[in-house]
């Protein structure tokens, strides 16, 4: 369990770390370190150099941007948990932050390095792509931004230009005053590993009608799946059971799960199906007892 | 590569490899032998130590990356040479410990948490022990211990009729 010879670099800012990181083909980028690390010493990943961007304090901030809540890369997700931006404005993503591994790691983990990591498992990827929120980041000496849906590309990989650094993700804030939000995950142990996930955030009209919902479903496939067949079919609906039941499972229906030795395909589909149809009705129940959250 | 180090409040200068892990750093380089290697891949909390009084995982950090912040570890927290801090005392006292492999690393977090929350409820303790198996399975004595060790801080210096 040790980790293979490289060597180290901790840059000013990003243009120099996106330097560092042109200039050396096996160069990775560290922030917390709590994915990178243990993949290393599995020798799992054996980059060259590491490139450590942890310090860099313009890449750590939350704040409101353009109707949106921006998060800084290297944001470290104990920040966000206590963060009363993140509370009020992306309720969805502080409900789903205490899953993320421990205490300890979430010390060291940050937002942005759970997202490049793409990881299928990892809560941050889940709830970005349930809300759609936008990866921004910096190469070849200009910023520029990805939708979640083109940031992912296969198992363990995004879309990101060779060189490039991830800045900030942006979540859109949604405006109502009946929000509520549903996370649910099944795994071994408390904050191991999901074999799935399910995220949903819901608002409510005042008739107690779905007038917008987000759903979204991590570890059951290559990247985390927004439920897009099903959000379409419960706009406008009273969110009752066997309708989100089937929805959710008619949206699931084609799906290619993930399968191997703790949790099988099949296994995958059923709990995605289960989970995503709990977190709707969490996230009923939570607007429906919410006050007024943004604005 | 030449590192320095700030550990239970001494500042030490390494040479070290760059994929030495601040495990590593802590053991086999300034004998520190209190951080004990259990998975060395984050997953069982035996290597936690205090990073600025945060309790993270010294096998996930290479020691570079802890140049400038402040750690201590389990040597770090006893008042004197051959004396317990009130929390190690609690665990002696409440047998919250077996083999004693996982020891430190439970010491530490619990150092962590009632530096922030001297009132915890018995779920705020398994919440911040969640991190860390004790393969002997003592959980319960070691949720007792730190229960004891915060009722006794929040009982110092202060009058023995108003302690309860």
């Amino acid at each position: 369990m040790k980790a293979a010879p490289f060597s180290y670099s901790r840059p000013a800012d990003v243009d120099e770390a996106c330097a560092l990181l042109a200039a050396d083909e096996g160069a990775r980028l560290i922030a917390g370190g709590q994915s990178l690390v243990p993949m290393m010493a599995m020798r799992l990943a054996r980059p060259t150099r590491l490139i450590d961007i942890a310090r860099i304090a313009k890449l750590s901030y939350v704040r409101e941007l353009n109707g949106g809540v921006a998060i800084g890369a290297t944001t470290r997700q104990c920040v966000l948990e206590c963060d009363s931006i993140v509370a009020k404005r992306v309720p969805l993503l502080a409900r789903a932050i205490p899953h993320i591994g421990h205490a300890a790691t979430r010390a060291r983990g940050t937002i942005g390095g759970s997202l490049a990591h793409a990881d299928p498992a990892a809560e941050l990827a889940l709830i970005a792509v349930a809300l759609d929120a936008t990866i921004t980041y910096r190469a070849g000496g200009a910023d520029a931004e990805l939708p979640v849906r083109d940031f992912f590309a296969e198992l363990m990989a995004t879309n990101l230009p060779a060189g490039a650094c991830l800045t900030a993700v942006r979540f859109p804030v949604w405006h109502g005053e009946k929000i509520g939000v549903g996370f649910h995950e099944v795994n071994a142990r408390r904050s191991d590993f999901a074999f799935v996930s399910a995220a949903a955030q819901v608002a409510l009209d005042r008739d107690g009608n779905c007038q917008r919902i987000a759903v979204g479903v991590g570890a059951a496939t290559d990247s985390p799946l927004r439920l897009e067949a099903a959000e379409k079919e419960l706009t406008g609906c009273a969110l009752d059971e066997k309708r989100v039941t089937e929805a959710v499972h008619a949206a699931l229906a084609n799906i290619e799960p993930l399968a191997d030795l703790h949790a099988s395909a099949e296994y995958r589909r059923r709990a995605a199906a289960t989970l995503a149809t709990r977190a709707v009705a969490d996230a009923k129940a939570n607007a429906q007892g919410s006050k007024a959250r943004a604005h | 590569m030449h590192i320095k180090l700030t550990v239970n409040g001494a500042a030490h200068e390494l040479d070290i490899e760059e994929r030495t892990t601040l495990l590593d750093a802590l053991r086999d380089h300034l004998a520190l032998k209190g951080a004990h290697a259990g998975c060395e891949h984050g997953v069982c909390g035996a290597c936690t130590v205090l990073l600025d009084g945060v309790a993270v995982r010294a096998c996930l950090m290479f020691a570079p990356q802890a140049e400038g912040s402040a750690i201590t570890t389990v040597e770090g927290v006893t008042p004197g040479p051959g004396e317990l801090s009130l929390i190690q005392d609690a665990f002696c006292e409440t047998h919250g410990m077996q083999c004693g492999y996982c020891t430190p690393a439970m010491i530490l977090v619990a150092h962590a948490l009632l530096a922030d929350n001297p009132e915890p409820t018995r779920e705020d303790i398994v919440e911040a022990i969640s991190g860390n198996i004790c393969r002997c399975t003592g959980y319960a004595q070691i949720v007792e211990a730190i229960s004891l060790a915060a009722e006794r801080m929040r009982g110092v210096n202060r009058p023995a009729e108003l302690t309860k």
